[in-house]
């Protein structure tokens, strides 16, 4: 029942930590990761470099999107229990003004690599053409990282300004309801931007092909990374030295309820697609199964249903699982390889699938994928690190924080 | 009167941090046929009572999975081998027509069995408790916290029961009749 709760003290990363140096480690990767994939994106490998860099960037992006989207439904809902790991989420977040700069090499180096709908045409395409055109095409995405990065920075400034409201009461509750009405009208915008960006980015790489519930199931994808990232990000940090007590496993527990419920939504979005496609039976939609179903891509389809939904769906059923770190641990991270496969699979089926040398895609990994995802995820990880260690680990003044701090699951 | 012809005592408390109280008191004392009645959900009262976690989840995971095993074997068998009828050209056992179903089956069984379990478990419907018998006890779905034991426990004992209630800080202590 009722105890009284201590305000935690531990909330600033010490120097001394990984945490502190993630910055400059951040940036090691990413200079060896983007330097050898941007080199190589200058080459003869050009196609295959720049499919591994969408796919990194697309993986990393689902982290930072998924955080935006967590943070501005907790703040219309005023959830309590989060309070405690909330500036973890906004701080993921606040890395979404950086992939303005990482989307400068897709649609300049990799624009006519990645898309064919930019310089091939023919009766479908045609009358796409008003949609799948350059000036839209790069509108659109200007609007969609301009928003993100605009929605992102607000929460984050905010809630740091809330840091230093001190004991003002009355400072506090103003800015929570401006994040409040804030967040009510950004949700509105993050649901519109982050689907029509999977459209645009992801399902064009194939621009016959559509399928209406494609923004949702890369929305299942990228909340089901975020709560993965955020778990982990949460026990590493508390090895650390940071919030030791404040985040107990009452909240683990919660975030394992979160990637139970959404590995149930993925494969619930992922499956109402298939079915839709596979009973209609419609040449321009079933060409993505198709591909998908050939040249050794067969083994990944086949296993997704199996080890992203039931493996995890059957692990993280029981409420002891959810509720012992190591175990919610372990769970989390096969989560966000299955996380990494799932959009492998995706996007790479395209590469070489159109234009010239155009050939059957058959599963073939590169060493060039491993250097994408390192580099992306250096200046994602050096942005992260380098924001959490310049602001508090909490939000010392969110007025829901003592809510959080005694939270109980009964 | 005898006292094999009490049922059990009843207890009333005034708020829930006192029946909260309370009951880690009858909790410590050793008694385990004892329960406790609020009109609300008291956070945490089931770790002071000494619950033990419930049996509902392995029933509902166990008749949940029969259920939806039984489904996919009756939708491949009448598919697939009793009555074998091509619909829009797939093949006879197409494992994602199935799905639906089977999917919510699952879950119609799951529910079901949470549902019928529960009032098995909590040993409903019950038409008549000794408690009913009590003027005091109709407003525990108004404002009183109650609680009661029976008389059957290994620990009771008439005197010392009562004055182990009257020290939890009950404003009324009653004896029930069967």
């Amino acid at each position: 029942m009722s105890h009284t709760i201590e305000k935690p003290t531990d909330i600033t990363i010490p120097s001394s930590s990984m945490w502190a140096k993630l910055p400059v480690l951040g940036g090691i990767c990413a200079a060896t990761g983007l330097g050898a994939t941007l080199a190589m994106a200058f080459g003869e490998h050009q196609a295959r470099a720049m499919f591994s860099y969408l796919w990194a960037y697309e993986v990393w992006l689902a982290v930072a999107l998924g955080a935006l989207g967590w943070v501005m439904i907790d703040q219309i809902v005023r959830a309590g229990w989060s309070a405690v790991v909330r500036r973890i989420s906004e701080t993921a977040a606040a890395t979404l003004p950086v992939f303005i700069v990482l989307f400068i090499p897709i649609v300049t180096v990799g624009y006519h690599a990645l898309y064919p709908w930019t310089h091939e045409t023919d009766a479908i395409l045609e009358r796409k053409r008003w949609f799948l055109s350059t000036p839209f095409f790069m509108g659109r995405a200007g609007f969609y990282l301009l928003v993100w990065a605009a929605l992102s920075i607000y929460l984050y400034r905010m809630s740091v300004k809330q840091d230093a409201a001190g004991n003002d009461d009355m400072a506090k509750a103003r800015i929570s309801r401006s994040i409040w009405r804030f967040s009510a009208v950004g949700i509105i915008l993050y649901v519109l931007t982050q689907s029509f960006q999977a459209i645009d980015w992801m399902m064009s790489l194939q621009p016959h092909w559509y399928s209406t519930i494609f923004g949702v199931y890369y929305f299942a994808a990228s909340t089901l990374a975020f709560f993965a990232f955020i778990t982990l990000v949460s026990m590493g940090l508390q090895k650390a030295g940071v919030l030791k007590k404040a985040i107990t496993i009452e909240h683990y527990h919660d975030l394992g309820k979160y990637l139970f419920g959404y590995t149930i939504f993925w494969a619930y979005i992922a499956f109402s697609q298939f079915i839709l496609i596979w009973y209609a039976n419609i040449p321009e939609e079933t060409e993505f199964y198709i591909a998908r179903l050939h040249g050794g891509w067969e083994w990944v389809s086949y296993a997704l249903p199996v080890l992203h939904f039931f493996v995890p769906f059957l692990y993280l059923l029981s409420r002891q699982v959810k509720r012992k770190q190591l175990l919610l641990g372990l769970g989390a991270t096969w989560i966000l390889l299955m996380h990494l496969i799932d959009l492998y699979w995706l996007i790479l089926p395209n590469f070489g699938a159109h234009g010239e040398g155009h050939h059957e895609p058959h599963l073939a990994l590169s060493w060039l994928d491993m250097a994408a995802l390192v580099g992306i995820g250096g200046v994602f990880m050096a942005t992260f690190g380098w924001l959490l260690a310049r602001n508090k680990v909490v939000c010392v003044n969110d007025p829901r924080l003592p809510e959080s701090l005694a939270h109980e699951n009964y | 009167m005898s006292e094999s012809k009490i049922w059990g005592l009843l207890a009333q408390y005034e708020n829930p941090a006192e029946i909260y109280h309370a009951s880690e008191k009858v909790r410590d004392a050793g008694y385990e046929k004892w329960d406790a009645c609020a009109p609300f959900p008291v956070h945490g009262l089931d770790k002071a009572m000494g619950a033990k976690p419930s049996k509902l989840p392995w029933a509902v995971l166990l008749i949940g999975l029969t259920g939806s095993s039984l489904m996919l074997f009756f939708e491949s068998y009448t598919s697939g081998y009793a009555y074998p009828f091509i619909v829009g050209g797939k093949p006879l056992f197409s494992l994602p027509a199935f799905v639906p179903v089977w999917y919510e089956m699952s879950v119609l069984s799951s529910c079901l069995t949470a549902f019928f379990a529960n009032w098995i478990m909590s040993g409903l419907p019950e038409p008549y408790h000794p408690a009913f018998a009590s003027k005091a006890f109709e407003r525990v779905t108004d404002d009183k916290f109650f609680i009661m034991i029976e008389a059957e426990d290994a620990k009771f004992d008439l005197e010392k029961t009562k004055a182990l209630l009257a020290d939890t800080g009950a404003t009324l202590v009653e004896e029930l009749k069967p």
